[in-house]
């Protein structure tokens, strides 16, 4: 038997957040193993980019205590973020850079190491399909390629625990197709949570599944178990959020 | 981490024609203005020989020319500290670096020192234009020294005011003008304390510089301009802090 808790990269207890007398975010209680990739599902408003904001350290929890690798984020907020890779819902691009010069910055600020900049930034251009884009300004660049950039900054340090905010807006058919293997191939090595709108997504990249609905996760399932039940995501889907 | 920020901050600091412009602006309105003392000088400078312990060139070009300096930057600031922090919220890539394992004073450290490098850089073109009077006489470089120091010391209190009040919003253009109405006031109070020379007279930070200016090194002026940056770089920290608390 493999022991379980050293797998596990995050755990959050009862986090809670109220924005004022609004609730954005109810006792949310996450187990995510490594090797794992869940989707966060919800209408928007739901809080799931509330719940992601939380767990980058952009956001203080008014309750709960966040795990990253057994570290608690709250406590030692550098050393936890270390292990994570984030990309917002809207991506933290500087147009004024060249695409090399981002993902360096970015490699710098998560301490890569600096024998092996180069051939970080080579690995994770080819991986996320910018192969040839290294010198262009991230501000001339397209909507999906941006997104792209997004990623890669995400990505670049090899984090165990990937945050992705809707990442496949913008882009093309080939390119949804293209980050879907991106996100399954993360899914082997790290955890990744992923939110989305497209329930297609979750069904083709996903391990398991959580439905959020007015702050709270209604709705948590493998994929696995799902199938066996033969339970199509869509009706559950409408079932939970509708009212 | 303090390194890679500052870095970063010169890098778009350079990358924009912004910072050029400004130096080619600022060396020529210096140059300006030295070239007008240098003339009165040149006028006075036989009636000046008669005069037992008469002020030397350092006292009538250069000191004066510092002084103008002061004032140039207080414009200039605002224009340069804007984008600091207000253009990242506004570009939502604050995100990048809060996510990222920094922390939130070495953002804020890496910021303004970046900014105080720049200004680092304008205060040497005036030295070296200060120096260029060795040509032709003897320079007091005590005097220069004094007038160094205090300038980069007031510049320091304009970028840590500027920076916090880029944090504050999310809109450039109005941090700008909010900086620009704060040094605006404290040159007012400045103004005011000539004349009343009561309490007001501590809290002026053109005051202060004027000692330097005169070439009097005081402690009280450097724990006040020490004070002054301190403070605005902690609130900066603390709203900062506060915003990732509050949402």
């Amino acid at each position: 038997m493999v022991d379980v808790t050293g797998l596990v990269t995050l755990s959050t207890q009862n986090l809670h957040r109220n924005f004022g007398h609004h609730i954005a975010v109810c006792d949310v209680n996450l187990q995510l193993r490594r090797g794992e990739v869940l989707g966060l599902l919800g209408p928007n408003g739901a809080g799931k980019s509330t719940a992601m904001r939380m767990l980058t350290g952009n956001l203080a929890p008014s309750s709960g205590s966040i795990e990253i690798c057994g570290i608690d984020l709250l406590d030692k907020p550098l050393e936890a973020k270390a292990h994570l890779g984030y990309l917002p819902e809207i991506p933290p691009l500087y147009f004024d850079m060249t695409v090399n010069e981002y993902l360096l910055l970015a490699a710098r600020l998560h301490r890569v190491n600096k024998q092996v900049m180069q051939i970080v930034l080579k690995n994770v251009k080819q991986r996320c399909g910018l192969r040839d884009k290294g010198k262009y300004l991230i501000g001339t660049l397209s909507k999906g390629f941006q997104q792209r950039v997004g990623i890669a900054q995400a990505i670049i340090h090899n984090p165990d625990v990937i945050i992705l905010d809707e990442p496949t807006v913008g882009l093309d058919p080939n390119q949804v197709q293209e980050i879907r293997l991106l996100i399954r191939e993360l899914g082997k090595t790290s955890s990744v949570i992923l939110s989305t709108h497209i329930l297609l997504e979750v069904e083709n990249v996903c391990d398991r599944v959580q439905i959020m609905h007015k702050g709270a996760v209604v709705f948590d399932q493998t994929m696995i178990e799902l199938r066996q039940q033969d339970a199509s995501l869509e009706d559950i889907f409408a079932q939970l959020t509708r009212s | 981490m303090l390194a890679t920020i500052i870095r970063k901050e010169l890098r778009m600091l350079f990358i924009s024609p912004l910072a050029w412009i400004l130096l080619a602006l600022i060396q020529l309105m210096f140059a300006g203005f030295f070239l007008m003392r240098l003339d009165a000088f040149l006028e006075i400078q036989s009636q000046l020989l008669q005069v037992i312990n008469s002020p030397g060139i350092t006292e009538i070009v250069i000191s004066p020319s510092f002084a103008s300096a002061a004032i140039v930057l207080l414009m200039i600031t605002p224009i340069l500290s804007m984008r600091l922090l207000a253009e990242e919220r506004r570009n939502h890539t604050l995100t990048l670096l809060i996510s990222a394992p920094v922390s939130i004073i070495d953002i804020v450290l890496g910021k303004f020192l970046s900014i105080m490098i720049f200004f680092a850089l304008v205060i040497m073109l005036i030295i070296a234009l200060s120096i260029s009077l060795r040509i032709g006489g003897m320079l007091d470089f005590g005097l220069l020294f004094s007038n160094a120091i205090g300038l980069f010391l007031l510049t320091a209190c304009f970028s840590a005011l500027g920076l916090y009040i880029s944090s504050l919003t999310a809109q450039p253009v109005i941090a700008a003008i909010g900086s620009l109405g704060m040094l605006l006031g404290l040159w007012m109070i400045d103004l005011v304390a000539n004349e009343t020379n009561g309490w007001m007279h501590y809290i002026s930070l053109l005051k202060h510089f004027r000692y330097f200016n005169q070439g009097l090194i005081d402690t009280l002026s450097i724990a006040y301009f020490i004070l002054f940056i301190v403070t605005f770089l902690v609130l900066t920290i603390r709203h900062l802090d506060e915003e990732r608390l509050h949402g």
